[in-house]
């Protein structure tokens, strides 16, 4: 019969539409801003700084290595290395970034600064309600804008964030041993031998697994 | 029909090389139209200069290029890595096949060994990717026919779902930048490969619902039938592929062809059409995607654990030594394929990419001749472009 075809397809919508009154899975709008949907964890737009404690400037990881902004694709992030040394979170003197600008009107949110962070120093947001009426001073973020805590990180990322936490105590108690071993070295030069041998098989795993 | 004959035989070429031609039959002069750059039906900014006497297209010239962005250029300057995310935005109806082509070139390159657990994900995810662009292709197609919105938001209520997946997965619902060379990112979790199956026994009852809705439809079948014909060695001679060739009955999967990863341990059929006009094409991709959900099934089944990333794999100061390599995938659009040359520096010497969407546009003239101009559109349709690949 002619038209047969088209009745099926009308009744495969009657279906859904009468079927949006009863199932709750066919009713996919969500009214945004008043509704909103719970964050996938995963989710990532823009990169922050994390620091360590309460006082931003001092508690940055960022040690101005300048890897990001060398393997950032669409170039967007622009670093001043600092002239004096000022101590880290582990109270060792390091180099900070006197300057930290990421433009996010550039950034692609592809996480690759991430991922060639050494330190941790670097992590993806997930903020995306940022308009603004500057284009252009209001979207180019400094280091201070971009500063967010751990505690921040932990919130929005847990799981992600548990295990940097825990790699970065395993490598904070391996420098520790590591720098009491070479005390020990410099006290008593022979018995101490041993012990930079035990710690170099330690370290070989560790590398690879955050390469991996 | 394969490929290979025509190459063999060159009196099985009619048509080859003579210029397509038809005559106008009234008098007076041709009307000449623009339709693009700014045209829904032209799936963003791309224009088709039209030559019609009456309502019967003469000449039809396609131009492209509005969407350049350099991305060949840039892919030379910047370094492998960061050539990455960039793929992520040719086909943007599927980053996660256009990561996997780059990747299986550059290991192609160094010769890297991609793991079992990696090689299952990526045909997970390259088969969701492959389900979502034809749902939605054949969405746009029915939307370009007058039926504003109702298949392509059924094509969309499905593709929101596989995005969702995507997002928990990479992290990001479209710019995924998820496969490394070597392997993948992060890996999945068990509740990740649980969530899939959840979607994926839903799919068939998505695919049914849109079997009903749309293959009986007379009007469809009125629109579509004999439309847009496009003969295999005219298909294989202009270097067609995807489901586009094999609408044409040529019989050519880069899946079965290559088995690139591990694609010869999974068991599935090619469909082929048989008059390869916009109907064939049409009803190619609703087939090509029930044969994806059994090969998920399959991968869902099978997957080992283990690690997801090659060990020697570098991610800092990753330089491949002097060659070239060419690799290539089956992409929901057709055969996608990269193109490098190392001169061992951290840049590839050049980067060039063989988009599917714009080597099938090519022949767009030859199935519009004689056509009406609504049917313009509606063969354009079922070409199924994406114009970030077509300009890159």
């Amino acid at each position: 019969m002619l038209g047969e075809g088209i009745l099926k397809g009308l009744g495969e919508t009657a279906r859904n539409f009468a079927g949006s009154f009863v199932s709750a899975d066919r009713l996919t709008t969500v009214q945004y801003p008043e509704e909103r949907i719970a964050p996938i964890e995963a989710t990532r737009d823009f990169p922050f700084l994390v620091y360590d404690g309460d006082d931003w400037e001092a508690g940055l990881r960022c040690v101005a290595c300048q890897i990001c902004e060398k393997e950032c694709p669409p170039k967007c992030i622009y670093i001043v290395k600092s002239t004096d040394k000022k101590p880290d979170a582990l109270g060792k003197p390091q180099i900070y970034p006197a300057r930290f600008d990421i433009d996010i009107s550039v950034c692609m949110s592809c996480q690759i600064c991430v991922e060639v962070c050494p330190f941790e120093a670097i992590k993806m947001d997930t903020e995306f309600e940022l308009s603004t009426t500057d284009r252009f001073g209001g979207l180019l973020y400094d280091r201070k804008e971009l500063a967010k805590s751990n505690e921040h990180y932990h919130k929005i990322h847990p799981t992600e964030a548990a295990e940097v936490d825990a790699r970065l105590a395993e490598e904070k108690t391996k420098a520790e041993a590591k720098a009491k071993a070479a005390a020990a070295k410099a006290a008593a030069p022979k018995p101490a031998a041993p012990a930079p041998v035990a710690a170099k098989p330690a370290a070989a795993p560790a590398e690879s697994e955050k390469q991996g | 029909m394969t490929p290979t004959e025509f190459m063999t035989d060159p009196q099985k070429l009619p048509g080859w090389n003579r210029p397509p031609h038809v005559e106008p039959d009234g008098e007076g002069e041709l009307l000449e139209v623009a339709m693009g750059p700014h045209h829904p039906s032209t799936h963003g900014v791309f224009r088709m200069d039209v030559a019609l006497d009456g309502e019967r297209v003469i000449r039809l010239k396609p131009v492209f290029g509005y969407l350049h962005r350099n991305h060949e250029k840039i892919g030379e300057g910047s370094s492998y890595l960061a050539s990455m995310p960039f793929t992520d935005r040719l086909d943007y109806m599927c980053p996660l096949t256009n990561n996997w082509a780059y990747a299986i070139a550059v290991e192609k390159l160094t010769g890297q060994e991609v793991p079992e657990r990696a090689q299952y994900l990526r045909v997970i995810l390259g088969e969701l990717t492959r389900v979502v662009n034809h749902a939605s292709a054949i969405g746009f197609l029915i939307q370009e026919m007058g039926a504003s919105g109702t298949p392509l938001m059924y094509a969309f209520k499905e593709r929101e779902k596989v995005l969702d997946l995507f997002e928990s997965l990479t992290g990001a619902r479209m710019m995924v930048n998820y496969m490394r060379f070597g392997g993948c990112r992060v890996d999945a979790t068990p509740a990740w490969l649980a969530d899939v199956r959840k979607v994926l026994d839903g799919l068939p009852q998505f695919a049914d619902e849109f079997e009903n809705l749309l293959c009986g439809n007379e009007i469809l079948m009125a629109r579509t039938q004999g439309v847009g014909i496009l003969r295999p060695e005219l298909a294989v001679n202009a270097g067609v592929t995807g489901p586009m060739l094999r609408a044409s009955g040529v019989n050519y999967d880069i899946r079965k062809v290559d088995s690139y990863g591990i694609y010869d341990r999974f068991k599935f059929r090619v469909p082929l059409g048989d008059h390869g006009d916009v109907y064939d094409r049409f009803m190619i991709r609703l087939l090509e995607m029930r044969e994806s959900f059994g090969i998920i099934d399959q991968a869902l089944k099978d997957i080992p654990g283990g690690p997801i990333m090659d060990p020697k794999a570098k991610i800092r100061g990753f330089r491949p030594k002097p060659g070239e390599a060419y690799g290539r995938i089956e992409a929901p659009k057709g055969e996608l394929g990269f193109y490098l040359i190392s001169d061992g520096s951290p840049n590839p010497y050049r980067y060039r990419i063989r988009p599917p969407s714009l080597i099938n546009l090519t022949i767009l003239e030859d199935m519009c001749l004689g056509a009406n101009v609504a049917d313009v559109v509606l063969i354009f349709g079922s070409v199924d472009i994406v114009l970030g690949e077509v300009d890159r």
